[in-house]
């Protein structure tokens, strides 16, 4: 046992009058220099079980069991803060998930790194701008001499990051948490990062503990993987073992459930419910030349085609990437969203009107949607996808160009035009948090939009209940509030609300990555059922190029404002013509790529 | 055996409702306290008033010069003024007062505050409308600048010094307050999906304010309310103190501390007494607003229910 870097043995942690602990008898070890993913939805815990390594629980928790550290002789939980001080950063330091507010936006950067460096008085006081240099250089950020000097504010998500990890690693502790270090950041800066935590945690021979809700991420940096589930342990096993062979149901769920390229014989995602019903040898048989041994039925899209796209195939274009005729036939008739050398610049105001440089968020986008096409627009975070739908939904008007909706020019709609473009087209938002007002009951909340269009009382009532149930929801959620609701049971009920007029055109703002993997299924096969049930148009919006590959028959790929690429989504994947692209494509975490490469 | 049978939400979603974690590390504790310390004090200052209008222990204009500048006596509690009248009495009769004027002022304030700030945010998010926003606003600073008293001397001067003055004035300067609130919440509010997607579904600018914005700055106008009416009690017994609020023979505390000044140095519990309650009352509505601060904090609502 002592030979371990570290050893929780049963710990159970249970909030102050609550009888049900949320932690059970959790108990894991770590060899010293052994990588580590602890995966697990939200709610799991975790992010307690690391808490309670790193002395951080909030106070309201009782937290019972053993935790023991290489280094620090006697039981963590019993230490007292100052022992716990001294811990930190010197055995054990975290790297938190959110980078926007894990800095202090007053310091340099340079002095937040110094300081954790004289607090623990390792490092001669002459040495620390010597060895802050060192340490930024070892994050691999641009410019370590003069980015000591720079500001939170000025540096982005990524950057913030690697910071975050030049102060964790700063004393060169003996385990490094992670703690979602990636769930905030775009796919490629996510795929940077993860090569650096694995490169950093080598180079120093730290231990690592990864925490994640993503397989496909644990895949590529870690050793071991540890599954919990509802505040249990569940599994444990090398991440070929568990990847390949998972023995709890709930593994075996979220590895169906991350995986977007294996599909049910019905052409929907696996979620945890239906990957227990599919899971075994019926779908191993369906595919058993499958290369790398995966049990996952990667073949399920040449099994059965044609209810991936669309059961109910009332226009027919739907099938576009799996149908040339009725694609080429979508784009002879006129498509039903056309946008032309749009450009939007937001002009800079200082105070008094005083100018500052624009900002350039589109600079002259073409492209057009055929009716019953589901277009996704892929991009990083500031490539203007959001600005783009902005416009598209009237939201917002373009600095130049033209956009036609349907029969309406965006561009000089009158205020009583752009109501009847937003009569058929409405908005699913990212955040499922923000998106629905917490003051309102949910029937209020997805009577909204029919309340504007003027529908009264008693069909109101009616179609919000259709509506409710159409998303799978229960109709006693009508009468509760939002924050009863999880994530992903929140995603539903906006896509309740912006179904509920029976729009014509749907527009999904990156509406699953906010949530939990196991969940994201769900509510994905969710919106593929409704756009086949209600013949939707989609702008689906995302960076996550595996969810667009599953949803979409068309894709743009954006950078900067300007469309890089476009076309059938299958040819932009199987044959990316843009170097920026096939880095978005590379960067995507996929499971089987990983465990080839591991 | 179908992905999406319809019917309850599947077990793993509900899961992640069902174990909503504690978010805030502060606990409920001390919200509490302030909480019910502070409704505690306020319900003191309103039943004392409200028990004034049906039995006193004495009518408040009873003069009794051979009872005059007594001490506290089971007779009198809190002793007798200069007059002997009963101080006990006064208290309770000159609590209408602290409150009829903390609920005018305060009322007037939001009613006129709030709108104006809602508004000026509607505007401030409009391109267009940016400098309507701009003037209201300054304005709004300019009417900050002015001290409340300053406005009561002018309206005391124009309209002969009285608690409807008092009150008025005490209200007109508190309008900034609830304007700049109402206007900062209103602009977080207005920049949430929630609103973007009331606009996507065509709700008009006069529906949104009313179905969302004003539910969602309700508590910190609330909160704003409680402090507003601290202050108001503290203005108003400032100024009735100065002549320029409540005119005898209504009792008010703070003219009760005006006329104790020449006994402080024989009779200090004269002073005592009315400037007790006025810390009272000015503690309670702050402690309260503090409470309702805490329970309105976005972050407590996950716990809710």
């Amino acid at each position: 046992m002592p030979e371990n870097l570290l050893d929780v043995r049963d710990l159970t942690i249970t909030p102050a009058g609550a009888d049900a602990p949320v932690l059970h008898d959790v108990s894991l070890s770590l060899a010293p220099g052994e990588r580590v993913g602890l995966i697990g939805e939200s709610g799991s815990g975790k992010s307690l079980t690391a808490q309670s390594v790193m002395g951080l629980l909030p106070e309201e928790l009782h937290a019972r069991g053993q935790v023991h550290l290489q280094g620090h002789s006697g039981n963590l939980l019993d230490a007292t803060e100052k022992t716990l001080a001294g811990l930190r950063s010197d055995i054990v330091s975290m790297v938190f998930q959110e980078p926007m507010s894990a800095l202090n936006p007053l310091m340099r950067i340079g002095d937040q790194i110094a300081e954790v460096l004289r607090i623990h008085g390792k490092v001669p006081r002459g040495q620390i701008p010597t060895r802050v240099r060192e340490l930024l250089h070892d994050v691999h950020l641009p410019d370590p001499d003069s980015a000591r000097f720079a500001y939170p504010h000025q540096m982005s998500g990524g950057q913030r990051q690697r910071v975050m990890l030049a102060i964790a690693l700063a004393n060169s502790p003996r385990l490094l948490i992670c703690d979602e270090p990636t769930t905030a950041l775009d796919v490629t800066v996510q795929k940077h990062m993860l090569d650096l935590i694995a490169e950093r945690v080598a180079a120093v021979e730290a231990g690592l503990l990864f925490i994640t809700h993503d397989l496909a991420v644990v895949a590529g940096v870690c050793d071991r993987v540890i599954v919990m589930y509802r505040g249990r342990i569940v599994e444990t096993g090398s991440v070929d073992e568990i990847f390949t062979a998972p023995r709890h149901d709930y593994t075996r769920g979220l590895l169906a459930s991350s995986d977007l390229e294996a599909t049910d014989d019905r052409g929907r995602l696996f979620t945890l419910k239906t990957a227990l019903a599919y899971s075994g040898p019926q779908v191993q048989g369906a595919e058993p030349g499958s290369a790398t041994g995966e049990w996952e039925n990667s073949g399920g899209e040449e099994d059965a085609p044609a209810p991936t796209r669309g059961g109910s195939i009332s226009t027919s274009v739907e099938q576009s990437t799996a149908d040339d005729v009725s694609a080429a036939s979508a784009r002879e008739s006129t498509p039903l969203i056309e946008a032309s050398d749009v450009t939007r610049v937001f002009r800079g105001r200082g105070l008094f009107g005083r100018r500052r440089s624009d900002v350039t968020a589109l600079g002259g986008i073409d492209f057009t949607v055929a009716a019953g096409a589901r277009l996704g627009i892929v991009g990083e975070s500031g490539s203007g996808k959001s600005t783009l739908l902005g416009i598209l939904s009237g939201l917002d008007r373009p600095t130049s160009g033209h956009v036609r909706v349907g029969d309406i020019r965006v561009e000089a709609a009158s205020s009583q035009a752009l109501r009847r473009l937003r009569e058929n087209l409405q908005i699913v938002f990212q955040d499922p948090f923000a998106s629905l007002d917490p003051r309102m009951r949910i029937a209020d909340i997805v009577a909204e939009p029919l309340i504007a269009a003027g529908v009264d009382g008693d069909e109101r009532t009616t179609r919000v209940e259709e509506m409710i149930e159409a998303v799978d929801l229960d109709s006693d959620s009508l009468r509760r509030y939002p924050h009863q609701f999880s994530g992903g049971q929140r995603q539903r009920i906006s896509i309740a609300r912006a179904l509920v007029t029976r729009p014509q055109i749907l527009v999904a703002d990156e509406p699953v990555s906010a949530l939990d993997v196991s969940v994201r299924a769900q509510v994905l096969n969710l919106l593929t059922d409704l756009v086949d049930e209600y013949a939707l148009t989609l702008l689906f919006v995302s960076h996550d190029l595996g969810v667009v590959k599953h949803l979409c028959s068309d894709v743009i790929v954006m950078r900067d404002g300007q469309i890089v690429e476009s076309g059938a989504t299958e040819d932009i994947y199987a044959n990316p013509q843009e170097e920026y692209t096939r880095r978005l494509i590379a960067a995507t975490p996929s499971l089987a790529e990983a465990l080839a490469a591991g | 055996m179908n992905p999406n049978p319809t019917g309850a939400p599947t077990p793993h979603e509900t899961g992640t409702t069902a174990s909503a974690k504690p978010r805030s590390r502060k606990g409920g504790r001390r919200t509490n306290a302030s909480m019910i310390i502070g409704a505690a004090l306020v319900v003191l200052i309103v039943g004392l008033a409200l028990v004034s209008f049906v039995w006193t222990p004495y009518d408040p204009n009873s003069i009794d010069p051979v009872a005059r500048l007594q001490s506290g006596s089971l007779a009198h509690p809190f002793g007798t003024d200069t007059f002997g009248r009963d101080t006990l009495t006064w208290v309770m009769v000159g609590a209408r007062i602290t409150l009829l004027v903390g609920v005018v002022a305060v009322g007037i304030a939001l009613l006129i505050g709030t709108p104006i700030g809602i508004i000026a945010a509607f505007f401030a998010k409009q391109s267009w409308g940016m400098w309507i926003d701009a003037v209201i606003m300054r304005a709004n600073d300019i009417l900050l600048a002015f001290p409340a008293l300053l406005l009561a001397i002018i309206f005391a001067a124009v309209y002969s010094p009285g608690t409807g003055p008092a009150m008025v004035a005490v209200g007109i300067a508190a309008i900034p307050g609830f304007a700049r609130v109402a206007r900062s919440g209103t602009l977080q509010v207005l920049g949430s999906d929630y609103v973007r997607a009331a606009r996507a579904s065509n709700r008009r600018v006069p529906a949104i304010a009313l179905v969302h914005v004003l539910p969602n700055i309700a508590g910190m106008v609330i909160v704003q309310a409680s402090v507003a009416f601290a202050i108001s009690v503290l203005a108003e017994a400032g100024l009735s103190f100065l002549g320029l609020g409540t005119q005898a023979p209504t009792p008010s505390w703070g003219r009760m501390l005006q006329e104790s000044q020449q006994y402080l140095s024989t009779h200090p519990e004269l002073a005592l007494w009315p400037g007790v309650f006025i810390a009272l009352a000015v503690l309670g509505f702050n402690l309260l607003g503090d409470g309702l601060r805490d329970r309105f904090d976005p972050k407590m609502e996950a716990r809710g229910a």
